[in-house]
């Protein structure tokens, strides 16, 4: 009962930083690899703020979702758009914009090793008990697991009443006929790249709430991200929010019963057994 | 490449054109004279040698599988420490060279697993697979460690000069070397390059694709770990945290894009002037070399594409185009499967359309 609770307050966290990278990827198609730097990033925000003013990690969110929007906007055009225009295929852009983040992540972590330093930081907020079933959880998690849901249905009922929000599903699945209905495929994919880091950031924040991280452990929840994308389906919400879910369970079971240095080997097995059995996904379309 | 237009004129039974041979005759004599080397300098000269020749076995090898077929292995490190830990936890128990042996063994038997797993599918997963490999094998180390044993690290105590290391390290640059031209002119490494320039023409070629990427991925990562355990005992000491450091894989691919992936000594072109920019960063900047490593990447992805040996290779192209020959020549001369190739491309367009 303990792993199933823990497991899905960890996985609701996790689905949001999953959907920032749905996003980047299933839309943007841009396959980043600094997305867990942007991450930590967001994580950092919110210590920074929460140690030196007391902003509750909550109210940072105000403060640090706008500024990963801004500056995602901003590598998508200063960085990302050149490749995008010389590319000749799509395989060139994937190789292209893959080498291209990965360097970016490397940036990342070089400035954030410079302004807070490499040691494991974390903070206390919120870290009283809560009773849930008669067991005591961190109130910092259920309240992490609360902010995270709520941003998730705002961004799936954004996804799908609106008309900005169609137009993101249509370049999602086919951007050339998006192209042919007038739908700004370049804005669109901008738009996407930079909702992707902000909702991203936000994840980064609310994790920070109750987990311990450092300036280079980003490379493990851009890995974790990536899993539980292509193990829901790449394009597909529904499909990221329940492989968040298993992805949340999976890891605190190793955690609890074998050892929690073996979280990533957990993902890693999933991975496994996603790709020798399903490789579009649990609701991925097959394509030829 | 050029096997094919020009007459074999001498070494029939081979099949080598007096072109190869003249490039083979001087890569012996680049790596004889390298040889040398260790007899006129020491300390740190050789220090900074044996660095070269060690990014110079990686950035190849890696070369071996991710040149022709443009899928980007982020996975070095996790063999480089296979290689390292199978020698260090075998050092008190077997002679050295069947570890190194082993080493290889043992880095194929992983690759193999990781290739069948993930070569099947798209090059994506490849990459993001391949990307935490390393963090895996490391997760598992501290883990096997922290469980039936008391100690964190491993020591690698046989005696060998720095020289030995870096004979050690050349012959094996060279073997590599030898390997990777042997593939290029063979059946596999056509097979790959017309993998790496269109996958759906390879199938339709009736070329298992899957295997030809399985055998190249097997034989660059067998020589990552075998650098493990040569390596190894100069470290002395081997613990996760160190056999297992992302940044090699890193510092390798970004050593063989600023050479350049379309030729195999493009690496030792970027190796060169990378490690000894990097020594320089090291000395001057050591708090920042994260940031300025990421800030070197950007560089080579946006401003040299295609590394030095593209811009030679543009360059030879448009002296040859000014000279009278029609443009594009050069090129075709290049590629003798341009023609044919894209025909295929149409071909399979037109059948999907």
């Amino acid at each position: 009962m303990d792993i199933v609770i823990i497991g899905l307050l960890l996985g609701g966290t996790y689905a949001l930083m999953a959907i920032g990278l749905q996003l980047q990827y299933g839309v943007a198609r841009i396959m980043n690899l600094a997305n867990g730097e942007l991450l930590i990033a967001g994580a950092f925000g919110a210590f920074w703020l929460y140690a030196g003013t007391k902003v509750s990690p909550l109210l940072a969110l105000l403060f640090v979702v706008p500024l990963a929007f801004a500056l995602n906007w901003a590598i998508y055009r200063v960085l990302i758009l050149p490749l995008v225009r010389r590319a000749k295929s799509q395989g060139k852009l994937e190789v292209d914009s893959i080498l291209a983040t990965f360097g970016l992540s490397f940036i990342f972590i070089g400035i954030m090793v410079a302004f807070f330093g490499a040691q494991y930081t974390d903070y206390a907020y919120l870290s009283e008990p809560i009773f849930i079933f008669g067991e005591r959880y961190g109130l910092n998690r259920v309240v992490a697991f609360l902010a995270s849901a709520l941003l998730c249905a705002a961004l799936y009922v954004w996804l799908h009443k609106t008309r900005t929000g169609l137009a993101l599903r249509a370049v999602s699945v086919n951007p050339s006929a998006a192209g042919l209905v007038s739908i700004n495929v370049a804005r669109a994919s901008a738009l996407a790249f930079a909702l992707g880091g902000a909702v991203t950031a936000a994840g980064g924040v609310l994790l920070s709430m109750y987990l311990t991280f450092d300036a280079s452990y980003g490379v493990v929840f851009t890995l974790k991200a990536l899993i539980i994308v292509i193990l829901g389906g790449v394009g597909d919400i529904r499909g990221t929010i329940i492989a968040a879910f298993i992805l949340g369970l999976a890891e605190t079971a190793v955690a609890t019963v074998i050892d929690p240095g073996l979280t990533l080997a957990a993902a890693y097995v999933l991975f496994m057994v996603v790709l020798l059995v399903r490789p579009e996904g649990l609701f991925g379309r097959r394509t030829a | 490449m050029s096997a094919s237009e020009k007459l074999p004129t001498a070494a029939a039974g081979l099949g080598i054109t007096a072109g190869e041979r003249r490039t083979l005759l001087a890569s012996v004599i680049i790596f004889i004279a390298a040889g040398f080397v260790p007899l006129i300098f020491g300390g740190y000269v050789l220090q900074v040698m044996i660095s070269i020749v060690m990014y110079a076995a990686f950035a190849t090898s890696w070369l071996l599988f991710s040149g022709p077929t443009n899928y980007i292995a982020l996975s070095t490190a996790a063999f480089f420490g296979i290689g390292m830990y199978v020698t260090a936890g075998g050092i008190d128990l077997v002679p050295y060279p069947v570890l190194i042996i082993a080493s290889g063994i043992a880095g194929a038997a992983m690759a193999a697993i990781v290739g069948l797993a993930t070569l099947r599918v798209s090059g994506v997963y490849f990459v993001i697979f391949s990307l935490g490999l390393a963090e895996l094998i490391r997760q598992f180390m501290t883990w096997g460690q922290h469980v039936f044993g008391t100690m964190s690290g491993l020591y690698v105590t046989i005696d060998r000069s720095e020289p030995m290391y870096y004979w050690q390290l050349l012959l094996l640059t060279a073997v590599i070397y030898l390997v990777g031209w042997w593939i290029g002119r063979s059946r596999l490494g056509f097979a790959l390059r017309i993998i790496g320039n269109d996958e759906v023409v390879a199938v339709h070629c009736g070329i298992n694709t899957a295997r030809a990427k399985l055998v190249l991925f097997i034989i660059s990562s067998t020589f990552a770990s075998i650098i493990g355990a040569v390596v190894a005992p100069r470290w002395g000491y081997v613990e996760p945290g160190v056999a297992f450091n992302p940044y090699l894989s890193f510092q390798v691919v970004i050593m063989a894009l600023l050479g350049g992936t379309h030729r195999l000594w493009g690496p030792i072109l970027g190796v060169i002037p990378f490690v000894l920019l990097w020594e320089l960063i090291s000395i001057e900047f050591p708090s920042q070399t994260t940031l300025l490593l990421g800030v070197c990447f950007l560089l080579i992805v946006y401003v040299i594409p295609n590394g030095f040996t593209g811009l030679v290779e543009d360059a030879w192209h448009r002296r040859a185009a000014y000279g009278g020959a029609a443009p594009g020549a050069a090129a075709r001369r290049l590629d003798p499967l341009r023609g044919p190739l894209r025909n295929l491309v149409q071909r399979v367009k037109n059948r999907n359309a």
